[in-house]
């Protein structure tokens, strides 16, 4: 056993951090007041080689490990939890299934401009009536000739209407509920697909969640990802990595969280004293680090189990569930350690607490995630 | 092109420095590559994007300069020199008389270093260096061209800018301005260690430590002290400037 990350995973985090500092926090309040995404900063994201650290360079990848992108999502989310989740769904959501599934001309033409940040990747499976029921899609898709017709809406989309390359499920045929569901890649720009509503949401405002809309959107067959009746199963195994990116994101929520209460903590001053003097506050503190530290040990090895080829999906369902009811948690506290300030949006905490919630819900809410652990745990 | 890179490993900017013993406390301290080496290694990278050649970086410090390296090498440099002996580490005097040595034994167009470095900040091995090697140097410059093997930098005059010629080789070290420094990449990251880094010690160099001993030994290390509130004086005008002038003559004595 050895808990000591490598020399390069280590020069990734401090990379990352500072990228972080000096490209991604001065803008995030704003851009979280405003709702706006920033497609620089993922651009800049492309130019390090962010977008695409675990595939093969051969991909035009960084040809690191899932350990370094989970560093790399935690750091990001640590000042900017919508910035974390946008390379999450590209990179987990978008690019996973395209990795593991696609043809090799598939890889080149889609997988390799997505790994260079050249192009965004979003993914579309969640429905307005099928969310965690997946299985019973209504968007269909149609063979005509070369191409199948999709029609449908898709909704809850994170990086929707930004992203250039969408994976999107329809089912080819609804009597076979999950086996009639089929993968594609589908273009921006591709007639007959178009965006429809925007989400106004409670937190990670500046990553768009949009609704897609596909009428009578004609795809090349060269595009079905995978087989036809094999998109269920690719949705659920993407999932099952997707949602260790979730519990790095979460892990990045606490952490920020926990070093801000931290500092204000010890400037703040009250009956003469630095509250950290008042062991309400110091319980609190200790009870939020060792909430973090427990979220980066469980994340972190579920990205260790994937880079060694060992099963992950019990481990990233818990990695998952822990981290991002930690999150919940110790930003609460850290509002409250904050007091009356922590309410205002002048400081950074009030904004961490709103992004957490999401973390609870997404990429398969932390219900379904104990459906999983529980299923694991049973059948083990 | 054979470009030389000196580069030192200094405290993050951010770092809180607390004392012990009489020296700067190092635990628990983020360590970077000095701000203006950055800039160095940026140029001397710039300059072999465009003409080709090889980039080495040569530092002088204990094992854990060996991340400073490291960066360099992420941001594209080719290879490293690390000269590793308790022996090396005295003042300004012996790093350059250090360096020069090591330098010596490679062949070279161009030396770029950082105009100063942001924890001592007294900007003066670079310029030793090039007297040692007696070769011409320019510092502060803020940009650089180099056709065929003559050089045009400007350079940063006090607020004004100066223009100076040289011809290869040369030395000349970085102000701020001079380029905005890139992030390493990741392939960058992975590449690094893999690439050749030459630990040397004094041995290895010729030198002896009693040749390059220090000529400056620090009588006392102590932090600033600790800034006081401001006062605002009162009373009618007569009587302020009288107490202003009484201040500064007894208090802070400037007059």
């Amino acid at each position: 056993m050895n808990f000591t990350l490598t020399e390069e995973q280590e020069a990734l985090r401090k990379l990352v951090r500072d990228f972080a500092m000096k490209e991604v926090a001065p803008s995030a309040a704003q851009r979280d007041e405003e709702e706006v995404f920033d497609r620089a900063i993922f651009n800049k994201m492309g130019r390090i080689g962010l977008t695409g650290i675990p595939w093969p360079e051969e991909y035009g990848g960084a040809g690191l490990d899932f350990v370094s992108y989970v560093i790399a999502v935690e750091e990001l989310s640590r000042v900017c939890a919508s910035t974390g989740v946008t390379l999450s769904a590209h990179l987990s959501l978008a690019s996973w299934p395209i990795f593991k599934f696609g043809t090799e001309e598939q890889k080149q033409k889609y997988l390799r401009p997505l790994a260079l940040g050249e192009k965004l990747g979003a993914y579309g499976l969640t429905e307005p009536s099928a969310g965690t029921d997946a299985a019973s899609l209504r968007t269909t898709a149609v063979r005509d000739g070369d191409e199948y017709i999709l029609n449908g809406t898709k909704m809850f989309t994170t990086n929707g209407g930004e992203a250039d390359i969408y994976v999107v499920f329809a089912t080819t045929d609804a009597s076979k509920k999950a086996k009639g569901v089929t993968a594609f890649i589908v273009e921006k720009g591709m007639p007959g697909f178009t965006f429809g509503k925007k989400e106004k949401k409670m937190g990670i405002r500046s990553s768009p969640t949009v609704e897609l809309i596909f009428d009578q959107c004609r795809v090349p067959m060269a595009n079905v990802l995978g087989e036809e009746g094999q998109g269920f199963k690719i949705a659920m195994m993407t999932l099952d990595g997707g949602r260790n990116g979730i519990a790095a994101q979460a892990l990045g929520i606490a952490s920020g969280a926990l070093d801000a209460a931290l500092e204000y903590a010890k400037t703040r001053t009250q009956f003469n004293r630095p509250i950290t003097d008042f062991q309400a506050i110091q319980f609190k503190l200790a009870d939020m680090a060792k909430q973090v530290e427990a979220a980066r040990l469980l994340t972190y090895q579920a990205a260790w189990l994937e880079d060694n080829q060992l099963p992950y999906g019990k481990a990233s369902a818990m990695a998952k569930v822990f981290a991002s009811d930690a999150a919940m948690y110790v930003t609460t506290e850290a509002v409250q350690i904050h007091g009356g300030y922590g309410f205002t949006r002048d400081y950074a905490v009030e904004r961490f607490m709103r992004d957490a919630k999401i973390t609870q819900i997404y990429e398969g809410t932390n219900e379904v995630q104990r459906i999983v652990i529980a299923g694991h745990v049973l059948k083990d | 092109m054979n470009i030389i890179v000196c580069i030192k490993q200094t405290f993050d900017t951010e770092a809180k420095i607390s004392l012990e013993n009489g020296a700067v406390k190092e635990d628990g301290v983020q360590f970077i590559l000095n701000p203006y080496d950055e800039y160095a290694v940026e140029e001397a990278l710039k300059i072999k994007e465009e003409q080709g050649g090889e980039v080495t970086v040569v530092t002088v410090g204990p094992a854990r300069v060996e991340e400073a390296i490291r960066t360099a090498l992420a941001m594209g440099a080719d290879e490293a020199i690390h000269i590793e002996d308790e022996a090396a580490y005295g003042d300004e005097y012996t790093i350059a008389e250090v360096l020069a040595a090591a330098i010596r034994q490679k062949s070279y167009d161009l030396i770029l270093a950082g105009n100063q470095a942001v924890d001592d900040g007294s900007g003066q091995v670079a310029v030793r260096l090039a007297q040692l090697l007696d070769i011409a140097h320019i510092s502060t410059i803020t940009k650089l061209e180099i056709h065929g093997t003559q050089v045009v930098a400007e350079r940063d005059a006090e607020g004004d800018t100066e223009i100076a010629e040289a011809s290869l080789p040369v030395l000349v070290t970085a102000q701020q301005g001079l380029n905005e420094p890139r992030y390493p990449s990741l392939i960058g990251i992975r590449k690094a260690s893999k690439k050749p880094l030459t630990k040397l010690t004094l041995a290895d160099l010729g030198l002896s430590a009693d040749a390059v001993g220090r000529k400056v030994t620090p009588v006392e290390v102590f932090l600033p002290a600790a800034k006081g509130a401001g006062r605002i004086l009162e009373g009618d005008t007569a009587m302020r400037v009288q107490e202003l002038v009484r201040e500064l003559r007894q208090t802070s004595k400037v007059l």
